[in-house]
């Protein structure tokens, strides 16, 4: 009895305009909305509405006995309800089927969980609550961006209450161990892991349309059979891919849509079932730990996060964009989290890699710029300006301590105001009261009057507390 | 060998690519090259290639001594070649205005009187053909590509041309229709075309109409640096500098160069903006530069030579080369070598080689001044730009070009 288990990623970054040094503190709008438009319509046309279809088709054929698992990022998301909303509807009823499980990740599919463990929880939690919000779910199984997994990393999303992770089945890992097991982390063996299967997975993504390749071309009894004669003991084969291998990475024209259509049929001839991540880390214990010392993704071919913090532009920005992580989450102002999330998405970092050869070209290819250090001029001029604008809500003369400090101590003079004012209200009640002699119950809330002094107050004292700063 | 200019005496780069080539043919071994220029000084290098000087062969019969021919040209000259190039005086050229020994003076320059030297050149270039034995005949540019065709004419040998630049990058498409013929004629007459870049191949292709196969890229390289000159280290002061160096002519783009400056410091103000060299548009952006506002932050140094040309990178953060056309570029190379950021323009020859430097379109001002921001704001992509710059400038070596040049030989011998 062995069992395949598809994930599919959706993710799509908000591209950034040209945005030159003189619109620092000028222009507050980042984003080449033409392109994100253009871009996200075409692959939804060509690949995840017709995937969506297929796959509707498949779970209705199979009785329900066909499964996939999908992480779709934030970022994505927004663009998909604000483009191509009629994506949002199928997969609403994709996930209606019960046979579509929702995983977690980072809302801005960022790098988060490599430099900013707070950000990360948060950005993993907005992410969860987007999902539970649209598809009704709330995701068991984490998927980190690109795959990057760490010891590190195991402990924080053990500690946010995950089942398991997924990620790479790197060689590097794993050595002579097969992929095709369920593992646990040895950082917080609590957290089992499923791993990629890099060789099946890259066939049907990268190799499948390739006439070059020994096995082209690929069709699903042969791909079936390559399963059905892995030894009896590895169950499970993790199958994870871009969703938009169907239709855009492997054309219509391969035929991609009908070799995934008869899978499931020759499946079962095999007696293969489809199982999703929940679903197998419930069946399949541990057969062992692994300890993963330093991150690891499934790019490239070092297998690692060099991709994207691999050069000092990309450490630089990177650096830059975090020293003001604490201020932003000071902030409360919402087109400002906004950007915060946008201009944390992972691909930014990818454009501004120099690798050379095969891993190059990949980065050229989806790369909006001609070349990595146009990519970190922009991103750094638009960071410059998002800087400026998180400094004019917080000076960054002032330290994050203190400026800590100073803002509880804020709200807490606002509570304190609060309680006093309740207080005179009901002296107030009763100096009427006893002037009247009257005996009514006593109003406890007046609402309108108490919350107004504290919206003003708080600015007033913060002004103060800066002034009284700036002296010294 | 036939040049015109070849270090310490140069004018521009045309004598520094032919040295450096001509040195890494060399050291691949098995070459005997003679280099003639027009007039040589003396203090060339000699250990690769032997130097002749026009000005010192003999196109008239002259009855003169040993000694005395020692005593007038020893120093850039075996009287021994003299002799034996008097030997093959082939026509009676004492109408020409010869000297007393039977020589034409060339000036060694771009004088008004140019096209005469050019043809001066080529007479001169037959005496050599018929007593230097050779098996290639290698011009460099266009100013000696008669010459390349008369010893062509005289030995039998293959010719090979070197386009080190055509018309169109020098007059911005103006072509002057005498340096044309001139250019034309020297590329149908050659066995094969050296060009310094696609750009340039491009252009031998198109605007001369010259056979694809018989034109092949070698692009340029740079020497290394010695030892005191990397070593040169300039006082920094607190304002960023931004460099251009070389003629300030129309193929050059200055003018876009300033209106960058301009831009920048609109925004940014503590930078200042150099305009090294001399040209015939050096006053009109002297006067642009005011007329926007920002003469007091761009300066303009003259014509630099030598070490100055060094101690002003040495003293620059970022180095630009704006060219509206340039057939290869070796300025941004050098500035690499002394670790300084270069942004240059996609339409030079360089850009086709160089990975580590930020290219961009000359007339793109805005590109330009946000690359020049952000190379003086963010200190990554300094760092970055000049480590990997370094990096990358030392695999760029004369070496490998002069390899390429020797299989084109091969080729061209073997026909």
């Amino acid at each position: 009895m062995k069992a395949i288990c598809f994930y599919f990623q959706i993710h799509q970054p908000f591209r950034l305009k040209t945005y030159r040094f003189f619109d620092i503190g000028n222009d507050h709008y980042y984003y080449d909305d033409f392109a994100n438009d253009e871009i996200i319509t075409r692959i939804a046309q060509r690949s995840y509405l017709p995937a969506n279809a297929m796959l509707l088709d498949m779970i209705k054929e199979s009785g329900k006995k066909f499964k996939v698992a999908f992480s779709i990022t934030g970022t994505a998301l927004e663009q998909l309800e604000q483009y191509v909303p009629e994506f949002i509807d199928s997969m609403k009823e994709l996930a209606a089927t019960g046979c579509v499980e929702f995983l977690s990740e980072t809302y801005a599919h960022s790098l988060a969980s490599l430099g900013d463990p707070d950000e990360f929880v948060a950005q993993v939690k907005a992410h969860d609550e987007k999902i539970f919000q649209l598809f009704g779910q709330k995701p068991k199984v984490f998927r980190n961006t690109e795959l990057i997994y760490s010891d590190d990393i195991a402990s924080m999303v053990a500690a946010m209450g995950f089942k398991g992770a997924i990620t790479d089945g790197a060689k590097h890992i794993l050595g002579w161990k097969s992929p095709n097991y369920v593992y646990a982390s040895a950082a917080a063996p609590k957290l089992k892991l499923l791993l990629k299967n890099s060789k099946l997975s890259d066939d049907i993504s990268f190799l499948f349309s390739n006439p070059e390749w020994e096995s082209y071309p690929l069709t699903a009894d042969k791909y079936i059979d390559w399963i059905a004669a892995l030894p009896q003991e590895e169950q499970i084969v993790n199958l994870f891919m871009n969703y938009e291998t169907f239709g855009e990475l492997q054309a219509r024209e391969t035929g991609i849509f009908e070799f995934m259509k008869a899978l499931p049929r020759f499946a079962k001839e095999k007696d293969i079932t489809f199982w999703t991540p929940s679903e197998t880390l419930s069946k399949l214990k541990s057969v062992g730990e692994l300890s993963v010392p330093y991150p690891m993704s499934w790019a490239d071919e070092a297998r690692d996060t060099s991709a994207w913090l691999g050069n000092d532009l990309q450490n630089e920005a990177f650096k830059k964009l975090y020293s003001i992580a604490e201020r932003v989450r000071l902030c409360d102002d919402r087109r400002l989290k906004q950007d915060w999330n946008y201009l944390q998405t992972s691909d930014h970092f990818f454009y501004m890699c120099t690798k050379h050869r095969n891993d190059g070209a990949v980065h050229s290819h989806y790369s909006p710029y001609e070349t990595p250090f146009q990519a970190f001029m922009n991103y750094m001029n638009v960071l410059s300006d998002f800087i400026v604008r998180v400094e004019e809500q917080y000076p960054l003369s002032i330290e994050n301590e203190e400026l800590n400090a100073l803002l509880t101590t804020i709200r807490n003079q606002a509570k304190e105001i609060e309680v006093l004012n309740r207080e005179v209200t009901l002296m107030r009640n009763n100096i009427i009261k006893a002037e009247e002699g009257d005996m009514e119950p006593v109003v406890e809330d007046k609402p309108a009057e108490p919350a107004k002094k504290t919206a003003k107050k708080p600015a007033a004292k913060k002004t103060t507390k800066k002034v009284a700063k700036n002296a010294e | 060998m036939f040049g015109w200019e070849f270090p310490p005496h140069i004018l521009g780069g045309l004598g520094t690519a032919s040295y450096g080539l001509t040195k890494g043919m060399y050291d691949n071994g098995d070459m005997d090259i003679t280099f003639v220029i027009p007039k040589p000084w003396g203090d060339e290098e000699r250990s690769f290639a032997r130097i002749v000087g026009a000005n010192s062969v003999p196109v008239a019969w002259r009855d003169v001594s040993w000694d005395y021919v020692q005593s007038r040209i020893g120093n850039v000259m075996d009287p021994q070649l003299y002799f034996d190039l008097r030997d093959h005086i082939y026509a009676d050229f004492n109408y020409m205005g010869t000297n007393d020994l039977g020589c034409i003076e060339f000036s060694g320059r771009y004088p008004d009187n140019l096209l005469e030297e050019i043809n001066n050149y080529s007479i001169m270039a037959g005496v050599i053909a018929r007593t230097v034995p050779c098996d290639v005949i290698h011009s460099h540019d266009w100013l000696t590509y008669p010459a390349g065709i008369h010893a062509k004419q005289v030995t039998g040998k293959p010719l090979v041309i070197h386009v080190h630049a055509t018309d169109f990058d020098r007059s911005r498409g103006n072509v002057n229709p005498t340096v044309f013929a001139i250019e034309k004629d020297g590329m149908n007459n050659a066995d094969h075309i050296i060009t310094v870049s696609n750009l340039t191949r491009q252009t031998v292709i198109e605007k001369y109409g010259i056979n694809p196969e018989k034109v092949t890229t070698v692009h340029n390289a740079v020497e290394p640096l010695s030892e005191e000159i990397r070593n040169i280290k300039m006082k920094k002061g607190k304002d960023k500098v931004v460099t251009f160096l070389g003629r300030i002519t129309m193929q050059k783009g200055p003018e876009y160069f300033v209106e960058a400056a301009s831009r920048v410091l609109q925004k940014t103000h503590n930078v200042r903006f150099v305009m090294a060299g001399s040209g015939d548009m050096m006053e009109k952006m002297i006067r642009l530069a005011a007329d926007r506002d920002i003469a007091d932050r761009f300066h303009f140094t003259g014509f630099l030579k030598g070490r100055q040309v060094y101690e002003m990178l040495a003293a620059s953060d970022v180095y630009i080369m704006p060219s509206v056309s340039e057939p290869f570029g070796i300025s941004p190379l050098e500035a690499m070598q002394m670790g300084v950021p270069s942004i240059i323009s996609k339409q030079s020859g360089c850009a086709e080689i160089l990975e580590n430097v930020i290219k961009i379109d000359y007339w793109d001002i805005n590109a330009m001044a946000d690359s020049i921001y952000a190379i003086i704001k963010y200190p990554a992509l300094y760092n970055h730009l000049r480590d990997r710059g370094l990096a990358e400038i030392d695999t760029i070596q004369w070496k490998k070009a002069g390899a390429k040049v020797i299989d084109i030989y091969h080729k061209v011998i073997g026909h």
